[in-house]
């Protein structure tokens, strides 16, 4: 952990540090836990639903998914994690209302993630499908109205976070449908798909990189002290589209030999999915730091709150999350995929050989491209389910030999079910440290 | 917890191909039949009934399994009701060429020498018709693969046109063939009708060939 303070202590001696140590209150320490468990938990079991897409198509090898999404989290949620954390600290709740009694915040926000975690809990024990992000909105809706009453609660926000979950995973789908749509048009169809793929391949890691900078450069990196304007972001991201280019053509010249000696066996697709391999490399990339950019709130948020309330710190006023706690975010995700998710993301990836890499290719663009906007937005989205929504679209298009449906109603029922559920959770433990740590 | 493992069922475009297989396998069996036939060999004639009985339980019991597998919820690149209509007609061919095989192994059918040119001539072209088909549904993969392209859906839609082409030939040389049967009538007494069977059932191979053709068309249509 890099929390400021800590460097000084250790130069300075031991006393220094146990006079530290004894300095940061309970609440945050247990904050601290939480959020860390939670962060384990996002990357113990949601990563795997995000990678291993890749990890199915043959896009990457288990090693290098878990190389991959490490690197990729830690990036999305240290550079781009810093909005949604944002809004899950402050932007529920009325912060005027708030700022009147600090200290029911610091209560809530445990029972908040407390809540959270315990949901996290029951979910992997019972294989549920419950998402960490509806979890965490209703636990802090739930705490809200019981602390600071219902109008403490930013309805307007809430309900356009809630229609969100709805939209985002429609927005992946429509997008997914277009961009299948569109390497069915260019590629696929062709005569000759691999040397299609060799011309156009490269312009799609142009796209990636484009947005993925537009969305992250325009006065998103403030937690940096990193501030851009729209037109500087602009041209920082045509400049990364274009590095994309180049390693695009890099990567599709190198495959596509490979490929068109493939295609001369007969068989027309064989040889173009392998070009869809390295392109699918790239997307799980994407799909990895959107994941971590949006999903590092779920723990992070509310450790921010309680922080910031402990340190006196003015609420009402912008204050940026701290980069250690964005880190130690990123660190608890890779952890939980370190210590488990590699192994639910190979179950995962052989659950779906069907998603060929073209196909995972189109969703995961999809799924990436909508989580980084809701994520540059400040909104907390579910990226399982926007991926969900993505593959959906490839479906639609005709794309996928055959999808079960029930999934969409696991889905519906998981956040119908999951916001009350953590609701109601929060409260009980919001009533329960209160009694504990204000007596 | 994973959603996205759940979310991808089992599709059931190489079970089908599978199934196609075995079908058209039984029908090709009638070659020999007729071969064995003329050579008047009970014992190669109920050698290639038990090649034809296996066939067609391996057929049905694909048939079974990709039956239990298409539940409602699932969705598919292809109408669940063309799968299933297909999977009859592919079904229907092993059936058929079962029939062919029983009524020449239980009736020791021997077969006069003004047929043998005719039958086989009109077996060797509704085999064919069937395997025009079984081509046509081994492009079902690859179909599913380019997400319906125009390329490859114009490539089936050539398939199909041949198939079509073929099913009518055979109903030329059924007309033929049923021309020397009854030619032949008075010395044959109640064979006839078990010929007249016969030979029809052998017809009835190419015309489900073509039925599964049409299905095609109506899934790669757009």
């Amino acid at each position: 952990m890099i929390i400021p303070g800590l460097g000084h202590a250790t130069v300075a001696g031991s006393d220094r540090l146990e006079s530290w140590l004894t300095q940061v209150p309970l609440e945050i320490w247990l904050a601290g836990f939480l959020a860390l468990y939670m962060a384990w938990g996002i990357g113990a079991n949601d990563v795997a639903n995000a990678m291993g897409t890749s990890v199915g198509s043959g896009a990457l090898t288990l090693r290098g998914a878990i190389i991959v999404a490490a690197t990729l989290e830690f990036s999305g949620a240290f550079l781009a994690g810093g909005h949604v954390t944002d809004t899950v600290r402050k932007g529920m709740l009325d912060m005027d209302k708030v700022a009147l009694s600090p200290d029911l915040l610091v209560y809530g926000m445990l029972a908040a993630l407390a809540a959270a975690a315990t949901l996290l809990l029951i979910a992997s024990f019972r294989g549920l499908p419950i998402s960490t992000t509806h979890s965490i909105v209703g636990a802090i809706i739930g705490f809200g109205t019981v602390a600071f009453g219902v109008d403490a609660v930013a309805w307007g926000k809430v309900i356009q976070i809630v229609l969100s979950w709805i939209t985002s995973p429609l927005l992946g789908g429509v997008l997914a449908f277009l961009i299948f749509r569109l390497i069915r048009r260019l590629i696929l169809n062709h005569s000759e798909p691999t040397a299609q793929a060799r011309i156009y391949g490269p312009w799609f890691f142009f796209l990636v990189f484009f947005i993925i900078g537009l969305v992250t450069l325009f006065k998103g990196l403030k937690n940096l002290h990193l501030d851009f304007d729209l037109q500087t972001s602009f041209l920082l991201s045509v400049g990364l589209g274009v590095v994309g280019l180049a390693l695009g053509t890099l990567f599709v010249r190198r495959v596509a030999t490979v490929a068109s000696a493939v295609d001369e066996d007969g068989s027309s697709s064989r040889g173009v999915e392998r070009v869809f391999v390295v392109l699918q490399i790239l997307t799980a990339c994407a799909v990895a730091f959107a994941h971590g950019s949006n999903d590092v709130a779920n723990s992070i948020g509310p450790l921010a709150a309680v922080v910031n309330s402990e340190q006196g710190a003015d609420l009402v006023r912008k204050s940026a999350v701290a980069p250690w706690m964005l880190a130690l975010g990123g660190v608890g995700i890779v952890f939980g995929l370190a210590t488990w998710g590699y192994r639910v993301m190979e179950t995962v990836g052989r659950k779906i050989t069907e998603l060929t890499p073209s196909r995972g290719f189109a969703a995961e663009l999809a799924a990436a491209m909508t989580i980084v906007l809701a994520s540059r937005l400040g909104i907390p989205v579910s990226t399982t389910h926007i991926l969900v929504g993505g593959v959906l679209g490839v479906g639609l298009a005709r794309g996928i030999g055959a999808l079960d449906l029930r999934v969409v109603g696991q889905v519906l029922v998981s956040w119908v079910a999951t916001v009350p559920l953590a609701a109601v959770l929060s409260i009980g433990f919001f009533y329960l440290i209160k009694a504990i740590l204000s007596s | 917890m994973s959603v996205i493992g759940n979310l991808f069922g089992h599709s059931p475009v190489r079970p089908m191909q599978r199934h196609m297989e075995a079908a058209v396998n039984c029908a090709r069996e009638v070659l020999p039949l007729i071969d064995a036939m003329e050579s008047g060999d009970r014992t190669e004639i109920a050698a290639c009934r038990k090649r034809i009985d296996d066939l067609e339980h391996e057929a049905d019991d694909i048939k079974n399994e990709i039956r239990s597998h298409l539940p409602q919820r699932l969705f598919m690149a292809m109408e669940r009701r063309d799968l299933l209509e297909i999977l009859n007609r592919q079904d229907s061919i092993a059936d058929v060429a079962q029939d062919v095989a029983e009524i020449v192994d239980l009736r020791g059918m021997k077969i006069p020498a003004t047929l043998v040119q005719p039958l086989r001539a009109l077996a060797v072209h509704s085999v064919k018709t069937c395997e025009k088909a079984e081509q046509a549904i081994q492009q079902l993969d690859e179909l599913v693969e380019t997400g319906f392209g125009k390329r490859e859906v114009g490539r089936v839609e050539e398939m199909l046109s041949a198939l079509a082409l073929l099913e009518s030939e055979t109903d030329d040389l059924a007309d033929t063939c049923l021309r020397a049967l009854f030619a032949i009538e008075d010395e044959l007494g109640v064979a006839t009708y078990f010929w007249y069977e016969l030979i029809g059932w052998v017809g009835k191979m190419s015309d489900h060939a073509e039925a599964v053709g049409n299905r095609i068309r109506l899934l790669i249509a757009d």
